[in-house]
Protein backbone atom coordinates (compact mmCIF):
# COMPACT_ATOMS: atom_id res chain seq x y z
CA UNK A 1 0.00 0.00 0.00
CA UNK A 2 0.98 3.62 -0.43
CA UNK A 3 3.05 5.19 2.30
CA UNK A 4 2.74 8.42 4.25
CA UNK A 5 5.54 10.80 3.35
CA UNK A 6 7.79 13.09 5.36
CA UNK A 7 8.95 15.93 3.12
CA UNK A 8 11.53 18.62 3.81
CA UNK A 9 10.24 21.90 2.37
CA UNK A 10 12.83 24.57 1.77
CA UNK A 11 12.72 28.14 0.51
CA UNK A 12 15.02 29.65 -2.06
CA UNK A 13 15.94 33.34 -2.06
CA UNK A 14 18.88 35.07 -3.73
CA UNK A 15 20.43 31.71 -4.61
CA UNK A 16 20.42 30.71 -0.97
CA UNK A 17 18.19 28.44 0.99
CA UNK A 18 16.38 30.43 3.63
CA UNK A 19 14.05 29.85 6.52
CA UNK A 20 11.26 32.22 7.43
CA UNK A 21 8.83 32.81 10.26
CA UNK A 22 5.31 33.47 9.03
CA UNK A 23 6.79 34.17 5.59
CA UNK A 24 8.96 36.97 7.01
CA UNK A 25 12.29 37.32 8.81
CA UNK A 26 14.28 35.27 6.32
CA UNK A 27 17.43 33.57 7.54
CA UNK A 28 20.00 32.02 5.28
CA UNK A 29 20.44 28.36 6.11
CA UNK A 30 22.73 27.14 3.41
CA UNK A 31 23.45 26.53 -0.21
CA UNK A 32 20.70 24.81 -2.19
CA UNK A 33 22.86 22.21 -3.91
CA UNK A 34 24.57 21.04 -0.75
CA UNK A 35 21.27 20.97 1.12
CA UNK A 36 19.70 18.85 -1.63
CA UNK A 37 22.73 16.55 -1.45
CA UNK A 38 22.31 16.14 2.30
CA UNK A 39 18.60 15.36 2.01
CA UNK A 40 19.35 12.88 -0.73
CA UNK A 41 21.97 11.24 1.48
CA UNK A 42 19.40 11.11 4.26
CA UNK A 43 17.21 9.15 1.88
CA UNK A 44 14.15 11.43 2.24
CA UNK A 45 10.87 10.51 0.53
CA UNK A 46 10.62 13.71 -1.47
CA UNK A 47 11.85 17.32 -1.48
CA UNK A 48 9.88 20.53 -1.99
CA UNK A 49 11.74 23.69 -3.01
CA UNK A 50 9.84 26.97 -3.23
CA UNK A 51 11.55 29.86 -4.96
CA UNK A 52 10.23 32.92 -3.16
CA UNK A 53 12.21 35.36 -5.28
CA UNK A 54 10.48 34.13 -8.39
CA UNK A 55 7.06 34.30 -6.82
CA UNK A 56 7.41 37.70 -5.16
CA UNK A 57 9.38 39.65 -7.71
CA UNK A 58 7.75 38.02 -10.72
CA UNK A 59 11.25 36.99 -11.73
CA UNK A 60 11.96 34.35 -14.27
CA UNK A 61 12.36 30.79 -13.11
CA UNK A 62 15.92 30.12 -12.12
CA UNK A 63 16.53 27.16 -14.40
CA UNK A 64 20.19 26.80 -13.54
CA UNK A 65 19.69 26.42 -9.83
CA UNK A 66 16.78 24.03 -10.32
CA UNK A 67 18.98 21.86 -12.55
CA UNK A 68 21.71 21.88 -9.89
CA UNK A 69 19.24 20.83 -7.20
CA UNK A 70 17.61 18.18 -9.41
CA UNK A 71 21.01 16.68 -10.22
CA UNK A 72 21.42 15.87 -6.52
CA UNK A 73 17.97 14.33 -6.09
CA UNK A 74 17.29 10.66 -6.61
CA UNK A 75 13.83 11.11 -5.17
CA UNK A 76 10.81 13.09 -6.38
CA UNK A 77 11.37 16.83 -6.44
CA UNK A 78 8.65 19.48 -6.35
CA UNK A 79 9.49 23.02 -7.43
CA UNK A 80 7.27 26.03 -6.80
CA UNK A 81 7.38 29.79 -7.06
CA UNK A 82 6.91 32.01 -10.09
CA UNK A 83 5.08 29.47 -12.22
CA UNK A 84 3.08 31.72 -14.54
CA UNK A 85 2.74 29.85 -17.79
CA UNK A 86 2.71 26.42 -19.42
CA UNK A 87 6.15 27.36 -20.73
CA UNK A 88 7.38 27.79 -17.13
CA UNK A 89 6.17 24.29 -16.30
CA UNK A 90 8.08 22.84 -19.26
CA UNK A 91 11.19 24.71 -18.06
CA UNK A 92 10.95 23.37 -14.53
CA UNK A 93 10.14 19.79 -15.53
CA UNK A 94 12.92 19.77 -18.12
CA UNK A 95 15.33 21.01 -15.46
CA UNK A 96 14.63 17.78 -13.61
CA UNK A 97 11.66 18.46 -11.33
CA UNK A 98 8.89 15.86 -11.08
CA UNK A 99 6.10 18.09 -9.86
CA UNK A 100 5.41 21.79 -9.78
CA UNK A 101 3.67 23.74 -7.03
CA UNK A 102 1.33 26.52 -8.11
CA UNK A 103 0.00 29.19 -5.78
CA UNK A 104 -0.59 32.78 -7.01
CA UNK A 105 -1.27 31.83 -10.62
CA UNK A 106 -4.05 29.45 -9.57
CA UNK A 107 -5.65 32.15 -7.41
CA UNK A 108 -5.53 34.50 -10.34
CA UNK A 109 -6.81 32.05 -12.94
CA UNK A 110 -8.12 28.64 -11.89
CA UNK A 111 -8.35 27.49 -15.51
CA UNK A 112 -4.57 27.42 -15.51
CA UNK A 113 -4.79 24.32 -13.28
CA UNK A 114 -7.09 22.62 -15.78
CA UNK A 115 -4.80 23.44 -18.67
CA UNK A 116 -1.65 22.38 -16.82
CA UNK A 117 -3.08 19.11 -15.57
CA UNK A 118 -4.44 18.18 -18.98
CA UNK A 119 -1.02 18.70 -20.55
CA UNK A 120 1.26 17.30 -17.85
CA UNK A 121 -1.09 15.01 -15.91
CA UNK A 122 -2.53 15.78 -12.51
CA UNK A 123 0.23 13.76 -10.82
CA UNK A 124 2.67 16.60 -11.38
CA UNK A 125 0.41 19.51 -10.41
CA UNK A 126 0.53 20.46 -6.72
CA UNK A 127 -1.69 23.36 -5.66
CA UNK A 128 -0.31 25.30 -2.75
CA UNK A 129 -2.70 27.04 -0.37
CA UNK A 130 -1.48 29.38 2.38
CA UNK A 131 -3.86 29.87 5.26
CA UNK A 132 -4.18 32.47 8.01
CA UNK A 133 -6.63 32.53 10.86
CA UNK A 134 -8.46 35.86 11.05
CA UNK A 135 -11.05 36.49 13.79
CA UNK A 136 -11.35 32.77 14.41
CA UNK A 137 -11.87 31.88 10.75
CA UNK A 138 -9.46 30.33 8.31
CA UNK A 139 -8.82 32.43 5.22
CA UNK A 140 -6.61 32.03 2.19
CA UNK A 141 -3.51 34.18 2.37
CA UNK A 142 -1.40 35.41 -0.50
CA UNK A 143 2.11 36.85 -0.14
CA UNK A 144 1.44 39.86 -2.34
CA UNK A 145 -2.31 40.32 -1.87
CA UNK A 146 -2.57 39.60 1.86
CA UNK A 147 -5.56 37.86 3.43
CA UNK A 148 -8.34 37.04 1.00
CA UNK A 149 -11.97 36.36 1.75
CA UNK A 150 -11.74 32.79 0.45
CA UNK A 151 -12.41 29.62 2.43
CA UNK A 152 -9.37 27.31 2.12
CA UNK A 153 -11.41 24.10 1.92
CA UNK A 154 -13.67 25.50 -0.82
CA UNK A 155 -10.57 26.51 -2.75
CA UNK A 156 -8.94 23.09 -2.30
CA UNK A 157 -12.08 21.33 -3.53
CA UNK A 158 -12.16 23.60 -6.54
CA UNK A 159 -8.50 22.89 -7.30
CA UNK A 160 -9.24 19.17 -7.12
CA UNK A 161 -12.15 19.57 -9.51
CA UNK A 162 -9.89 21.44 -11.94
CA UNK A 163 -7.28 18.70 -11.92
CA UNK A 164 -4.83 19.29 -9.08
CA UNK A 165 -3.00 16.14 -8.03
CA UNK A 166 -2.12 17.23 -4.51
CA UNK A 167 -2.69 20.07 -2.08
CA UNK A 168 0.17 21.64 -0.13
CA UNK A 169 -1.60 23.24 2.83
CA UNK A 170 0.50 25.72 4.81
CA UNK A 171 -0.52 27.44 8.00
CA UNK A 172 1.19 30.83 7.81
CA UNK A 173 0.56 31.36 11.53
CA UNK A 174 2.42 28.17 12.38
CA UNK A 175 5.12 28.44 9.71
CA UNK A 176 8.49 28.60 11.48
CA UNK A 177 6.72 28.78 14.85
CA UNK A 178 7.57 25.38 16.38
CA UNK A 179 4.06 25.30 17.85
CA UNK A 180 3.16 22.08 16.06
CA UNK A 181 0.87 21.67 13.09
CA UNK A 182 -2.50 23.41 13.01
CA UNK A 183 -4.60 20.37 13.88
CA UNK A 184 -7.86 22.29 13.84
CA UNK A 185 -7.11 23.25 10.23
CA UNK A 186 -6.35 19.74 9.02
CA UNK A 187 -9.44 18.41 10.77
CA UNK A 188 -11.55 20.65 8.56
CA UNK A 189 -10.01 18.91 5.54
CA UNK A 190 -10.24 15.35 6.82
CA UNK A 191 -12.03 13.07 4.30
CA UNK A 192 -13.10 16.08 2.26
CA UNK A 193 -10.71 15.57 -0.66
CA UNK A 194 -9.84 12.62 -2.88
CA UNK A 195 -6.33 13.92 -3.51
CA UNK A 196 -3.48 13.84 -0.96
CA UNK A 197 -2.95 16.75 1.41
CA UNK A 198 0.55 17.69 2.48
CA UNK A 199 0.33 19.64 5.73
CA UNK A 200 3.01 22.25 6.29
CA UNK A 201 3.96 24.68 9.02
CA UNK A 202 4.93 24.24 12.63
CA UNK A 203 6.40 20.79 13.16
CA UNK A 204 8.82 20.93 16.07
CA UNK A 205 8.94 17.34 17.26
CA UNK A 206 8.19 13.91 15.74
CA UNK A 207 4.91 13.55 17.64
CA UNK A 208 3.52 16.54 15.67
CA UNK A 209 3.67 14.45 12.49
CA UNK A 210 1.65 11.68 14.16
CA UNK A 211 -1.03 14.20 15.16
CA UNK A 212 -1.14 15.63 11.64
CA UNK A 213 -1.56 12.26 9.92
CA UNK A 214 -4.01 10.88 12.47
CA UNK A 215 -6.13 13.99 11.90
CA UNK A 216 -6.26 13.82 8.13
CA UNK A 217 -2.93 14.72 6.52
CA UNK A 218 -1.58 12.27 3.95
CA UNK A 219 1.94 13.65 4.15
CA UNK A 220 3.79 16.16 6.30
CA UNK A 221 6.20 18.85 5.16
CA UNK A 222 8.55 20.75 7.41
CA UNK A 223 11.59 22.99 7.36
CA UNK A 224 12.47 24.33 10.78
CA UNK A 225 12.71 20.99 12.55
CA UNK A 226 15.28 19.66 10.09
CA UNK A 227 17.47 22.75 10.18
CA UNK A 228 17.37 23.84 13.78
CA UNK A 229 16.78 20.72 15.80
CA UNK A 230 18.41 17.35 16.34
CA UNK A 231 15.54 15.56 14.57
CA UNK A 232 15.99 14.12 11.10
CA UNK A 233 13.29 12.94 8.69
CA UNK A 234 14.13 9.39 9.81
CA UNK A 235 13.35 10.25 13.44
CA UNK A 236 9.93 11.45 12.32
CA UNK A 237 9.34 8.21 10.44
CA UNK A 238 10.44 6.06 13.38
CA UNK A 239 7.84 7.87 15.49
CA UNK A 240 5.16 7.35 12.82
CA UNK A 241 6.00 3.64 12.69
CA UNK A 242 5.58 3.41 16.46
CA UNK A 243 2.01 4.61 15.93
CA UNK A 244 1.36 2.04 13.20
CA UNK A 245 1.37 4.67 10.47
CA UNK A 246 2.74 3.18 7.24
CA UNK A 247 5.90 4.87 6.04
CA UNK A 248 8.42 3.96 3.42
CA UNK A 249 10.79 1.17 4.30
CA UNK A 250 13.73 2.88 5.97
CA UNK A 251 15.89 -0.03 6.98
CA UNK A 252 19.54 0.81 6.56
CA UNK A 253 21.08 -0.11 3.29
CA UNK B 1 7.37 13.37 -22.09
CA UNK B 2 9.51 11.91 -19.37
CA UNK B 3 12.66 12.98 -17.75
CA UNK B 4 15.43 11.18 -19.58
CA UNK B 5 18.06 13.22 -17.78
CA UNK B 6 16.96 11.81 -14.40
CA UNK B 7 17.42 8.28 -15.69
CA UNK B 8 20.78 9.10 -17.25
CA UNK B 9 22.19 10.68 -14.10
CA UNK B 10 21.05 7.68 -12.03
CA UNK B 11 23.14 5.44 -14.31
CA UNK B 12 26.05 7.88 -14.04
CA UNK B 13 25.69 7.86 -10.26
CA UNK B 14 26.45 4.14 -10.15
CA UNK B 15 29.39 4.56 -12.49
CA UNK B 16 27.87 3.70 -15.84
CA UNK B 17 28.33 5.62 -19.05
CA UNK B 18 24.77 6.14 -20.30
CA UNK B 19 23.81 7.84 -23.54
CA UNK B 20 20.44 9.26 -24.51
CA UNK B 21 20.04 8.30 -28.15
CA UNK B 22 17.73 7.45 -31.01
CA UNK B 23 20.64 6.56 -33.27
CA UNK B 24 20.56 3.02 -34.67
CA UNK B 25 24.35 2.53 -34.67
CA UNK B 26 24.66 3.75 -31.09
CA UNK B 27 22.00 1.25 -30.03
CA UNK B 28 23.77 -1.48 -31.99
CA UNK B 29 27.06 -0.74 -30.26
CA UNK B 30 25.64 -0.43 -26.73
CA UNK B 31 26.23 -3.15 -24.15
CA UNK B 32 22.79 -2.78 -22.71
CA UNK B 33 19.57 -1.03 -23.65
CA UNK B 34 17.23 0.98 -21.40
CA UNK B 35 13.81 2.12 -22.50
CA UNK B 36 12.48 4.67 -20.00
CA UNK B 37 9.40 6.75 -20.37
CA UNK B 38 6.42 8.51 -18.93
CA UNK B 39 3.43 9.28 -21.09
CA UNK B 40 0.89 7.60 -23.29
CA UNK B 41 1.38 4.15 -24.84
CA UNK B 42 0.20 5.14 -28.31
CA UNK B 43 2.59 8.11 -28.47
CA UNK B 44 5.43 5.92 -27.26
CA UNK B 45 4.88 3.31 -29.98
CA UNK B 46 4.35 6.00 -32.58
CA UNK B 47 7.68 7.60 -31.72
CA UNK B 48 9.50 4.27 -31.83
CA UNK B 49 8.02 3.63 -35.27
CA UNK B 50 8.71 7.11 -36.62
CA UNK B 51 12.30 6.95 -35.43
CA UNK B 52 12.67 3.55 -37.08
CA UNK B 53 13.75 1.93 -33.82
CA UNK B 54 11.50 -1.12 -33.71
CA UNK B 55 13.63 -3.31 -35.98
CA UNK B 56 16.86 -2.48 -34.20
CA UNK B 57 15.26 -3.13 -30.79
CA UNK B 58 13.95 -6.50 -31.98
CA UNK B 59 17.32 -7.34 -33.44
CA UNK B 60 19.39 -6.36 -30.41
CA UNK B 61 17.06 -7.54 -27.64
CA UNK B 62 15.33 -10.58 -29.14
CA UNK B 63 17.95 -11.92 -31.55
CA UNK B 64 21.21 -10.75 -29.95
CA UNK B 65 19.88 -11.12 -26.40
CA UNK B 66 21.29 -7.82 -25.21
CA UNK B 67 20.23 -7.04 -21.61
CA UNK B 68 17.22 -4.76 -21.71
CA UNK B 69 15.56 -2.70 -18.98
CA UNK B 70 12.12 -1.19 -19.52
CA UNK B 71 11.08 1.46 -17.02
CA UNK B 72 7.46 2.54 -16.45
CA UNK B 73 6.03 3.10 -19.96
CA UNK B 74 9.11 1.26 -21.19
CA UNK B 75 7.81 -1.81 -19.35
CA UNK B 76 4.34 -1.46 -20.80
CA UNK B 77 5.65 -1.09 -24.35
CA UNK B 78 7.05 -4.64 -24.35
CA UNK B 79 3.53 -6.07 -23.96
CA UNK B 80 1.51 -7.34 -26.93
CA UNK B 81 -1.20 -4.78 -26.57
CA UNK B 82 -2.38 -1.78 -24.58
CA UNK B 83 -5.91 -0.52 -24.04
CA UNK B 84 -4.84 3.06 -23.33
CA UNK B 85 -6.97 5.36 -25.52
CA UNK B 86 -8.22 2.51 -27.71
CA UNK B 87 -6.14 -0.50 -28.69
CA UNK B 88 -2.49 -0.22 -29.63
CA UNK B 89 -0.04 -2.99 -30.39
CA UNK B 90 3.19 -2.96 -28.41
CA UNK B 91 6.56 -4.55 -29.07
CA UNK B 92 5.02 -7.88 -28.14
CA UNK B 93 8.05 -9.35 -26.40
CA UNK B 94 5.86 -10.68 -23.61
CA UNK B 95 2.38 -12.11 -23.97
CA UNK B 96 0.72 -9.43 -21.86
CA UNK B 97 -1.78 -6.63 -21.97
CA UNK B 98 -1.75 -3.18 -20.46
CA UNK B 99 -5.02 -2.10 -18.87
CA UNK B 100 -6.25 0.77 -16.74
CA UNK B 101 -6.63 0.40 -12.99
CA UNK B 102 -10.23 -0.55 -12.38
CA UNK B 103 -11.70 -0.34 -8.92
CA UNK B 104 -15.36 -0.51 -9.99
CA UNK B 105 -15.84 -3.92 -8.40
CA UNK B 106 -14.24 -2.82 -5.14
CA UNK B 107 -15.76 -1.10 -2.15
CA UNK B 108 -12.84 1.28 -1.74
CA UNK B 109 -12.15 3.43 -4.79
CA UNK B 110 -8.48 4.23 -4.93
CA UNK B 111 -7.09 7.19 -6.80
CA UNK B 112 -5.78 6.99 -10.34
CA UNK B 113 -2.94 7.57 -11.11
CA UNK B 114 -1.22 5.41 -8.57
CA UNK B 115 1.42 7.87 -7.34
CA UNK B 116 3.85 7.51 -4.49
CA UNK B 117 5.98 5.07 -2.54
CA UNK B 118 4.73 1.51 -2.54
CA UNK B 119 6.37 -1.79 -1.76
CA UNK B 120 7.06 -4.66 -4.13
CA UNK B 121 6.60 -8.32 -3.13
CA UNK B 122 8.95 -10.76 -4.79
CA UNK B 123 7.49 -13.68 -6.70
CA UNK B 124 10.82 -15.38 -7.14
CA UNK B 125 14.47 -14.65 -6.73
CA UNK B 126 15.69 -12.24 -9.35
CA UNK B 127 19.12 -10.87 -10.16
CA UNK B 128 17.71 -7.39 -10.54
CA UNK B 129 16.77 -7.44 -6.84
CA UNK B 130 20.09 -8.72 -5.52
CA UNK B 131 20.87 -7.24 -2.05
CA UNK B 132 17.49 -5.53 -1.83
CA UNK B 133 15.16 -6.76 0.92
CA UNK B 134 11.78 -8.11 -0.10
CA UNK B 135 8.94 -5.60 0.36
CA UNK B 136 11.15 -2.55 -0.19
CA UNK B 137 9.47 0.64 -1.34
CA UNK B 138 9.79 2.19 -4.76
CA UNK B 139 8.34 5.28 -6.41
CA UNK B 140 5.40 4.75 -8.78
CA UNK B 141 3.52 7.09 -11.14
CA UNK B 142 1.08 5.35 -13.52
CA UNK B 143 -2.59 4.86 -14.41
CA UNK B 144 -2.25 1.66 -16.43
CA UNK B 145 -0.77 -1.65 -15.39
CA UNK B 146 0.66 -4.78 -16.93
CA UNK B 147 -1.29 -8.04 -16.98
CA UNK B 148 0.84 -10.98 -18.01
CA UNK B 149 -0.30 -14.24 -19.60
CA UNK B 150 3.21 -15.63 -19.23
CA UNK B 151 4.98 -16.82 -16.12
CA UNK B 152 7.45 -13.94 -16.05
CA UNK B 153 6.29 -11.92 -13.04
CA UNK B 154 9.09 -11.14 -10.58
CA UNK B 155 7.13 -8.90 -8.21
CA UNK B 156 3.65 -7.62 -7.50
CA UNK B 157 2.46 -4.52 -5.65
CA UNK B 158 -0.75 -3.97 -3.72
CA UNK B 159 -2.86 -1.08 -4.92
CA UNK B 160 -6.42 -2.22 -4.33
CA UNK B 161 -5.28 -5.58 -5.68
CA UNK B 162 -1.91 -7.13 -6.52
CA UNK B 163 -0.74 -5.82 -9.86
CA UNK B 164 2.42 -6.79 -11.73
CA UNK B 165 5.21 -4.39 -10.78
CA UNK B 166 8.10 -6.15 -12.54
CA UNK B 167 8.81 -8.93 -15.03
CA UNK B 168 11.83 -10.79 -16.35
CA UNK B 169 12.13 -13.08 -19.33
CA UNK B 170 15.63 -14.13 -20.35
CA UNK B 171 17.54 -10.91 -21.03
CA UNK B 172 14.42 -8.73 -20.80
CA UNK B 173 13.84 -6.94 -17.49
CA UNK B 174 11.04 -4.47 -16.91
CA UNK B 175 9.86 -2.50 -13.90
CA UNK B 176 6.78 -0.36 -13.46
CA UNK B 177 8.33 1.92 -10.82
CA UNK B 178 10.99 4.59 -11.29
CA UNK B 179 14.41 3.44 -10.04
CA UNK B 180 15.84 6.90 -10.77
CA UNK B 181 13.43 8.36 -8.19
CA UNK B 182 13.58 5.53 -5.67
CA UNK B 183 16.66 6.54 -3.74
CA UNK B 184 19.20 3.92 -2.65
CA UNK B 185 17.16 0.86 -3.63
CA UNK B 186 16.43 2.35 -7.02
CA UNK B 187 20.11 3.00 -7.64
CA UNK B 188 20.84 -0.56 -6.47
CA UNK B 189 18.49 -1.93 -9.13
CA UNK B 190 20.33 0.07 -11.78
CA UNK B 191 23.64 -1.20 -10.44
CA UNK B 192 22.34 -4.78 -10.54
CA UNK B 193 21.22 -4.25 -14.11
CA UNK B 194 24.57 -2.92 -15.28
CA UNK B 195 26.31 -5.81 -13.51
CA UNK B 196 24.31 -8.40 -15.46
CA UNK B 197 26.58 -10.46 -17.66
CA UNK B 198 25.46 -11.29 -21.16
CA UNK B 199 24.94 -14.96 -20.52
CA UNK B 200 21.51 -15.35 -21.99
Amino acid sequence: MLKHRVIPCVLLKDWQLVKSIGFEAFRTIGHPTSTARIYNARNVDELIVLDIDASLAGDEINREIITDIADECFMPLTIGGGINSIEDIYTVLNAGADKIAINSKALENINFIKEASSIFGSQCIVCSIDVKKVDGEYKVFNKSKGTLDIDPLDLAQKYQEYGAGEILLTSVDREGSTLGYDIELIQLFKNKLDIPIILNGGMSEPKDAVDAIENGADAVAAAYIFHFSRFTPDDIKQELMKHDIKVRNISCF
Amino acid sequence: MGNLRSVQKAFEKVGCNAMITNNIDTIKNADKIVLPGVGAFRDGMKHLKELGLIDILNQEVIENKKPFLGICLGMQLIAKKSYEHGETDGLGWIDAEVIKFDFSSQSKKLKIPHVGWNNICYKNENRLFRDIANSSDFYFVHSYHFQSNEDVVTSTTDYGFDFVSSVNKDNIYAIQFHPEKSQVYGLKIIENFINLQSEF
